[in-house]
């Protein structure tokens, strides 16, 4: 009883501090969370936010404290800074799952999809969900792996947040972006959820980049992997390997492809006040061949010029004074 | 029969067509990555990347290989500025402007002892001793960008640089256009080119 006593007083305080965190996030973000909510959900934290979980066996009659599965562990506090951080758990599982221990009903039951609020919504119609889901039906990911590939493989609905329209630091949504293809591609056990195949090694399979860290750092995977498409910011349709990009042209020229992929929220298409072509590129990287700058290209085109005329009119002369000199 | 003076030992004949040729390289590659055109590549990117990279190398040992050449033999001596260089510059200028037409005499005929006009010398120094470690370091940094002091220069290190790199490279092409044409100043319009073969130059 006593024991009892103390865990539910640990919990009351963690549930007031996990309020109070979620509410300072959520007022950063300017989306309130409705305290009620962050009470609902946190009957669920008591056993998925933690390692370890207790309950009383009436079988046994005694306490019982288990492990939980790694896999079905939520961060409360990266909930709380997540897109769906309004969300009740109850809103996406079943109700069922209220229970303990949870009926093979619920386990067993179809989880929502994404579409199914994302579908048709026009508040966040900015996103353009109908063609995302187009997009990537077009897509390897969804084409050889049929409906067992979810959105919720890349984008994990307890911890996702978007990242390309509200990170300052390009280098941040880099990160954060190809962490998620690094999610599978680089953990074989999640990998292997969809296929037998090894994992490739992705430094092996672009050994022929040069440079390759500096260009794993500071551009994402789908740069090269996907097709661009211009109805949406984000292009899902992962393109198979041998239709990657692996012209370099494509992203070292003027009309660089990152600036319809990566910097595309970022692109104004204007020169900035110092001259340079593609300046929204500049703010976190240098692209040889993408970048160039309009006076010093002017400067020393007039220079070369002037240097080739002045030279050319030197030459004249010299066979001119010369011809005469032998006419004399 | 016009007298001739043995000016260019093997090594500075070999350091000099082989700086030559790494030079043309990297300009013609530097160029063709910095004006890349889907439409029109002049050379393939990843190819002018790779030419670039080998070429760059190249081109640093062999200004390391100059450089140790210039202390340890007498050629050294003349990519040293000496006093009265302005004056002398002024000189050799108005002869290029003037009295070149006239038929005057050289004001500073080529000797075993100073082999090149002010001008020359002025510009080789200006080259060898500033363009060329600025363009080579600064090419360095491009190639292992991990070295680059980001403390410093924070995310434009590598813009920083590279613009070092290409105004470096930009007037490395001025130089050799304006170099190969002073080379047709010479007993006849060849014979300097010659002399960089044979190692005798040719006196007027």
């Amino acid at each position: 009883m006593k024991s009892r006593f103390v865990i539910y007083t640990l919990l009351l305080i963690f549930s007031v501090l996990f309020a109070t965190t979620a509410t300072v996030l959520a007022q950063e973000e300017s989306i309130a969370i409705d305290p009620a909510n962050i009470e609902q959900n946190q009957e669920c934290f008591k056993c998925h936010g933690y390692s370890t979980f207790s309950y009383f066996n009436s079988n046994t009659e005694r306490e019982v404290k288990q492990r939980m599965n790694p896999y079905f562990i939520i961060d409360s506090l990266e909930y709380y800074a997540s897109n769906h951080r309004t969300f009740l758990c109850g809103d996406c599982h079943s109700s069922e799952c209220g229970e303990f221990p949870h009926s093979g009903q619920a386990r067993m039951e179809p989880k929502f999809s994404c579409m199914d609020c994302h579908a048709g919504d026009d508040t966040h119609s900015q996103y353009n969900f109908e063609k995302i889901e187009e997009d990537f039906h077009k897509s390897v990911h969804s084409s050889k792996h049929l409906d067992d590939f979810t959105c919720s493989l890349c984008h994990n609905p307890h911890t996702y947040k978007i990242s390309a329209r509200t990170n300052e630091k390009v280098a941040d949504f880099i990160l954060y972006d190809n962490e998620i293809c690094l999610s599978c591609h680089a953990n074989l056990s999640k990998y292997q959820l969809l296929t037998t195949k090894d994992n490739p090694n992705v430094l092996e399979t672009h050994a022929w980049l040069p440079n390759q860290v500096l260009h794993f750092s500071k551009v994402r995977c789908i740069e090269c992997h996907t097709e661009i498409n211009n109805e949406i910011l984000v292009a899902h349709n992962v393109l198979p390997k041998e239709l990657a990009v692996k012209s370099c042209v494509e992203c070292h020229s003027k009309n660089s492809r990152l600036l319809a992929s990566l910097y595309k929220y970022q692109f104004t298409n204007k020169r900035s006040d110092l001259g340079f072509s593609n300046d929204a590129i500049l703010e976190e990287s240098y692209v040889i061949g993408a970048n160039r700058n309009y006076y010093l290209n002017a400067i020393s085109i007039i220079l070369f010029g002037l240097v080739v005329v002045v030279l050319l009119i030197h030459a004249s002369l010299r066979i001119i004074f010369n011809s005469k000199k032998r006419h004399e | 029969m016009s007298e001739k003076i043995y000016l260019y030992p093997v090594w500075v004949r070999f350091w000099h067509w082989s700086n030559a040729i790494l030079c043309l390289l990297l300009i013609f590659t530097g160029i063709s990555m910095q004006y890349s055109d889907p439409a029109y590549p002049m050379i393939r990117f990843d190819w002018a990347v790779y030419l670039h990279d080998i070429a760059g190398i190249l081109l640093a040992v062999s200004y390391l290989g100059f450089f140790i050449g210039n202390v340890l033999t007498p050629n050294g001596k003349h990519y040293i500025f000496r006093k009265g260089i302005v004056n002398n510059l002024i000189k050799q200028a108005k002869y290029y402007s003037f009295g070149i037409f006239k038929g005057e005499k050289p004001p500073f005929p080529i000797t075993e002892e100073s082999k090149f006009n002010p001008l020359q010398k002025f510009s080789y120094i200006v080259i060898m001793h500033l363009t060329i470690p600025l363009v080579a370091l600064s090419g360095l940094m491009l190639f292992f960008p991990e070295l680059m002091i980001f403390e410093i220069f924070g995310s434009k290190a590598l813009h920083i640089t590279d613009i070092i790199h290409v105004i470096m490279g930009f007037f490395i092409s001025v130089f050799l256009i304006v170099h190969i044409y002073f080379c047709t100043i010479g007993c006849t319009p060849t014979s300097n080119f010659k002399s960089m073969f044979t190692g005798f130059h040719e006196k007027h």
